[in-house]
């Protein structure tokens, strides 16, 4: 599903030279639920960005389904995210001028699709958020825009989906429910998920953990045994 | 589809805001549409008025009393169905005998039933209807004020008396301005005689005006008598070449104002351009999301171009309605310049057109910035970079060169459209270019001086106020250029303005002289010149004065030459004017030779100009140009039925400004001493009481003598100048008032970043007053500059405008154009301190909680 050969990121500061990830390699099978951990400055988010196709590697490459990502150009990309992956960010990036409803709806009307309002209004009755489709994110809650943001992720049935510390921003009460949904919508929909956290009890949901530190993996646990 | 309902969906909350920076566009539609809807008024006016105008369908006129065979032409017309009616114009002093008071005046002889179209209105009302009961005069009332005389009081003009029966309210076909040199009378034709004043010489027009049946086109109506006529020194003017001359005078003024509303728009789009960028900073991190969901570039910029597109129409709109509204205002700030009464109404030709030119500057404007959003990374959502790191693009970018070139094309489209010819508009749009490219380069060089001055030693609140003027994402720029336009905008135009007002006043007492006389006969000369010199002043120029007209041009007469093809066509007036030439031996101070060699001197016991010889003949180099005549051409002139030939031996450059007898064709003494002549007689008679007096004993003396006290020329020529003014700083007015949105627009475009800075700079223990004078230092210092480099290029301009275009002499006023730049500055430091209080109404929590 998901190939990471090699990957390396280079800032250029002034004369400096700075490596953040250096020579990254694993690959994720379709309907996973991997754990990206490691403390911060590890380069966990740099990660995430480079697999999702959100930026360019300076060394190595990305294979998401079948495509080379990092030979594409910007808009290709677009393409591919448009089409199988679905985004969750620990700041839950809700255009906050769209109600719920539209903000979920937004990746099916990029692509064009019709019946996004049906496929909204079927995502929010999921997360239970029904009752708040017409709300705008600021008259929500934390832990409900991040279900919303959930919500909008699957609303293309994506075929893996990425999540930047998705409780980071939540009480442990919402963080909890985040995590349990994300693990449902997983198993329903067969979706591959792979989350940036540093937070040790959400990794410990993951089937399988690959652990950063200093740019480097050093730890894959490459299992498929669920760690309760 | 889905993408448009997208954008709109996504406007929701910020589309109050985008509007407001599109609708900076709307002055600049308010000034088009404002403007073009007035001048269409005006042109409408002037053909529904076009008949009331010449006062009937067809006129004939000349310089001299109708021939024999011209009156018999009327009379056979008349038979015909055609009925003409009189009138006879001329120059005169007007006497009050009750108070020996004196004024030049126009009079007007009219026969009944003038005019045959229009009507002339009195106060009190009716009088004009019965002018033509005895020996009445309807007078201006300017007239009565300088006489110090009253209606029923006597009025004589020659030797005739009439007696003042009203004033004249309203006579079609005249503006304010035209009783402004001489006020008029009007006076029944059947009186003329007895003025005794239209004698051998004499300055008169006679015309008669014919009415056709409603079915006549005049234009075919007059073809076939303009050869035959012009024979006779008769000039045959139609309806339609009245409403075409009307239209001609209104169009240049139409095409001064035009100007500014084309520079108005473009101060516009300056202000959408500065507004959007703001706008598309803000959209930042709203991009990114759309980038993360598998927007492409284009789709996000597609869906803000829709945006842009609508909200600009609707600026467009707004600036519709409110140039709609300026349109009933103008009337107002043009009263008295105007030959018509001009009826407002809605104009929807220039309506839809100032909505699509504005619309269209708008979103190209716009575009520029926007551009930008395509390269926002969706990366912003993970990590967010600084605004400005987010929004650089490459200088090569296709599009964005291709944007640039639509601008600038743009631009000069605009120009050229609106310019009087491609020329001008070029030069117009790449003026404003310029100008533009110097605020520019001014605005590097603050940042780039700003940099490498401050010292470590200054205060803290001075260092950071500087260094805003060129840290990354500063404001130098917009307001260098907003501000810096705005200043050049209206120090120019009050620079021009003054130069011509000033030039006007030294022209007046260039020639040392003050009191004009003409109509002087060959024998009152001498005499005139006693009485002048009894009371202790002196003559300063005699200039004797030869009626003559164009016989023929090498070899071949007037009316050939009149019928040439368009390619060849010489001007018709220059052909068949009648020209009042002097002669004299030397150049005056007023006017500098330009090709040839000036008469030589005349000979002693020199053989006297007889039949036969050719004469030299200088002319002015403006009409030798309209004639198409050049050094060693031949021209022959008809001077009282002799004609007289001439070689063309040297072209004068005339200053027709200066208030001294000019001429078009002047001669050597020997060449026309003997013809029939008057004189013009210039004398310097200081005192308003003493030009009164010598005014008073000439009157007595010679009545059919003309004279006009220069000075009161000159004043009232201020107030003409002083009505223009009015209408000029109308419109300067209008670009400072537009060019206040455009600064806050300016300023607006890195508001977000500098209120982020200012509550970051508040959590860290910045008072107010800190802040406040940090903004202070950096608004003082773009204010200054920016106003002081518009005064700069405004001084620059304002030259090349008074040298070239107007041909005047420079007078700059550098106190009240400092004063406007001093204006300038304050508004600038009052926009920095407004913009500060939007930073203190921010608490420091903002800046947490954005991270």
């Amino acid at each position: 599903m998901l190939i990471a050969e090699s990957l390396t990121k280079e800032y250029r500061s002034g004369e400096r030279t700075l490596a953040v990830l250096r020579n990254v390699s694993f690959s994720v099978q379709p309907g996973e639920f991997v754990a990206i951990t490691g403390p911060s400055g590890s380069g966990k988010t740099t990660l995430l960005g480079l697999l999702a196709g959100l930026d360019t590697p300076s060394g190595g490459r990305v294979i998401l389904d079948g495509a080379e990502m990092s030979s594409m150009s910007e808009d290709d990309r677009a393409r591919i995210r448009s089409a199988k992956v679905g985004f969750v960010f620990q700041s839950f990036q809700l255009i906050s001028t769209l109600t719920a409803a539209e903000n979920v709806q937004v990746p099916l009307e990029l692509r064009g699709e019709s019946g996004a309002e049906r496929r909204a209004s079927d995502l929010l009755e999921r997360v239970g958020l029904a009752e708040r489709a017409t709300h705008f994110p600021t008259q929500l809650s934390g832990g409900e825009q991040q279900r919303v943001a959930i919500a909008r992720a699957f609303s293309n049935r994506p075929s893996i989906l990425f999540a930047d510390e998705p409780t980071g921003n939540l009480d442990a009460a919402s963080g909890e429910r985040v995590v349990a949904l994300l693990e449902e919508l997983n198993h329903e929909s067969g979706s591959t998920v792979v989350i940036v956290t540093h937070d040790a009890t959400l990794a410990a949901r993951a089937r399988r953990q690959i652990r950063l530190a200093d740019g480097v993996v050093i730890e894959d646990t490459g299992s498929t045994e669920r760690v309760d | 589809m889905q993408l448009a309902r997208l954008a709109w969906r996504e406007s929701r909350t910020t589309r109050r805001k985008l509007f407001l920076y599109m609708s900076t566009i709307a002055v600049g539609v308010a000034a088009l549409v404002s403007i073009d809807s007035f001048a269409r008024n005006v042109t409408r006016s002037v053909r529904e008025q076009s008949r009331s105008l010449l006062g009937g369908d067809v006129q004939f006129s000349s310089r001299r009393p109708f021939a024999k065979e011209t009156e018999q032409l009327l009379d056979s017309l008349a038979r015909a169905g055609i009925p003409n009616v009189r009138s006879t114009t001329f120059p005169s002093m007007a006497v009050i005998p009750r108070n020996g008071n004196t004024r030049l005046a126009q009079i007007h002889g009219v026969s009944a039933g003038y005019p045959l179209y229009g009507a002339i209105t009195t106060q009190p009302a009716g009088r004009y209807e019965t002018l033509q009961s005895g020996p009445n005069a309807l007078v201006d009332p300017s007239l009565l004020i300088v006489l110090d005389a009253r209606i029923g009081d006597t009025l004589k003009v020659g030797y005739g008396e009439f007696v003042i029966t009203g004033t004249l309210k309203d006579v079609p076909g005249t503006s304010g301005l035209s009783s402004a040199f001489a006020p008029r009378i009007y006076i029944p034709a059947r009186y003329l005689p007895e003025t005794r004043l239209l004698v051998f010489g004499s300055t008169a027009e006679y015309a008669a005006l014919l009415k056709l049946p409603s079915d006549r086109d005049p234009k075919g109506f007059a073809a076939p008598f303009r050869a035959p006529l012009t024979r006779q020194d008769v000039n045959v003017r139609t309806v339609t070449q009245t409403e075409e001359s009307a239209a001609r005078a209104t169009e240049s003024l139409a095409n001064f104002i035009g100007i500014v509303g084309m520079v108005a728009l473009l101060l516009g789009g300056i202000g959408v351009a500065s507004g959007v960028r703001a706008f598309v900073a803000r959209k930042i991190d709203t991009v990114a999301v759309f980038r993360c969901l598998g927007a492409s570039g284009n789709q996000v910029l597609a869906m803000y171009v829709v945006q842009a597109a609508a909200m600009g129409l609707l600026g467009a709109l707004l600036g519709a309605v409110a140039g709609v509204a300026i349109q009933f205002l103008l009337p107002l700030a043009f009263v008295g310049l105007l030959p018509v009464d001009v009826h407002v109404t809605a104009e929807p030709v220039a309506i839809l057109t100032g909505v699509l030119i504005g619309g269209w500057i708008a979103l190209v404007f716009a575009l520029r910035p926007l551009l930008a959003l395509r390269n926002v990374s969706p990366l912003q959502t993970l990590r967010r970079d600084a605004d400005s790191d987010v929004l650089r693009m490459r200088w090569n970018d296709l599009p964005r060169l291709l944007i640039n070139a639509a601008l600038i094309l743009s631009v000069v489209a605009v120009a050229v459209a609106r310019a009087q010819s491609v020329r001008q508009g070029l030069w117009i749009a790449a003026a404003t270019g310029g100008v533009l490219l110097v605020l520019a380069l001014v605005a590097s060089a603050l940042a780039w001086g700003a940099r490498r001055s401050v010292r470590a030693g200054w205060p803290y609140v001075v260092r950071q106020g500087l260094a805003n003027v060129y840290r990354p994402a500063n404001q130098t720029r917009a307001v260098m250029l907003s501000l810096g336009f705005g200043a050049f905008l209206v120090t120019t135009l009050y620079l021009v303005q003054n130069s011509i007002v000033q030039d006007l006043a030294l022209n007046a007492s260039s020639s040392g002289a003050n009191l004009l006389l003409f109509d002087v006969q060959q024998d009152q000369a001498a005499p005139i010149d006693s009485i002048i010199h009894a009371r202790g002043f002196k003559v300063t120029q005699q200039s004797p004065v030869v009626p003559m007209r164009i016989a023929s041009i090498n070899g071949r007469s007037t009316e050939s030459i009149v019928g040439d093809s368009a390619k060849n066509r010489r001007a018709g007036w220059a052909v068949r004017r009648e020209y009042r030439s002097t002669y004299r031996d030397s150049i005056t101070a007023g006017e500098t030779l330009t090709a040839g060699k000036w008469f030589a001197p005349e000979r002693s016991g020199a053989a006297p100009f007889a039949p036969g010889d050719t004469g030299e003949v200088s002319l002015d180099a403006g009409v030798a140009g309209e004639l198409k005549v050049k050094l060693g051409d031949e021209i022959t002139w008809n001077v009282q039925g002799i004609d007289i030939p001439t070689r063309v031996t040297s072209l004068r450059d005339v200053k027709w400004t200066r208030f001294e007898p000019n001429f078009f064709a002047v001669f050597p003494s020997r060449v026309l001493r003997d013809a029939p002549h008057q004189f013009t007689v210039l004398a310097n008679v200081p005192g308003v009481l003493d030009v009164a007096t010598v005014q008073r004993d000439l009157v007595r003396r010679f009545p059919n003598v003309s004279s006009i006290d220069l000075s009161l020329l000159t004043e009232t020529i201020g107030k003409i100048v002083a009505r223009v003014s009015t209408a000029v700083r109308f419109m300067a007015l209008f670009s400072v008032i537009m060019g206040i949105p455009v600064l806050f627009s300016a300023v607006s475009s890195t508001r977000r970043e500098r209120i982020r800075e200012s509550v970051l700079l508040k959590t860290l223990g910045a008072t107010r007053a800190q802040i406040m004078r940090i903004l202070l230092t950096e608004y003082a210092l773009l204010g200054i500059l920016g106003s002081l480099t518009g005064l700069v290029l405004a001084l620059a301009g304002s030259w090349a405008l008074v040298h070239f275009v107007f041909d005047v002499k420079y007078t700059p006023q550098f106190g009240p154009a400092i004063a406007i730049t001093a204006v300038m500055m304050v508004i600038a430091i009052s926009i920095g301190a407004i913009a500060g209080r939007d930073v203190f109404k921010e608490t420091a929590m903002t800046a947490l909680r954005e991270g």
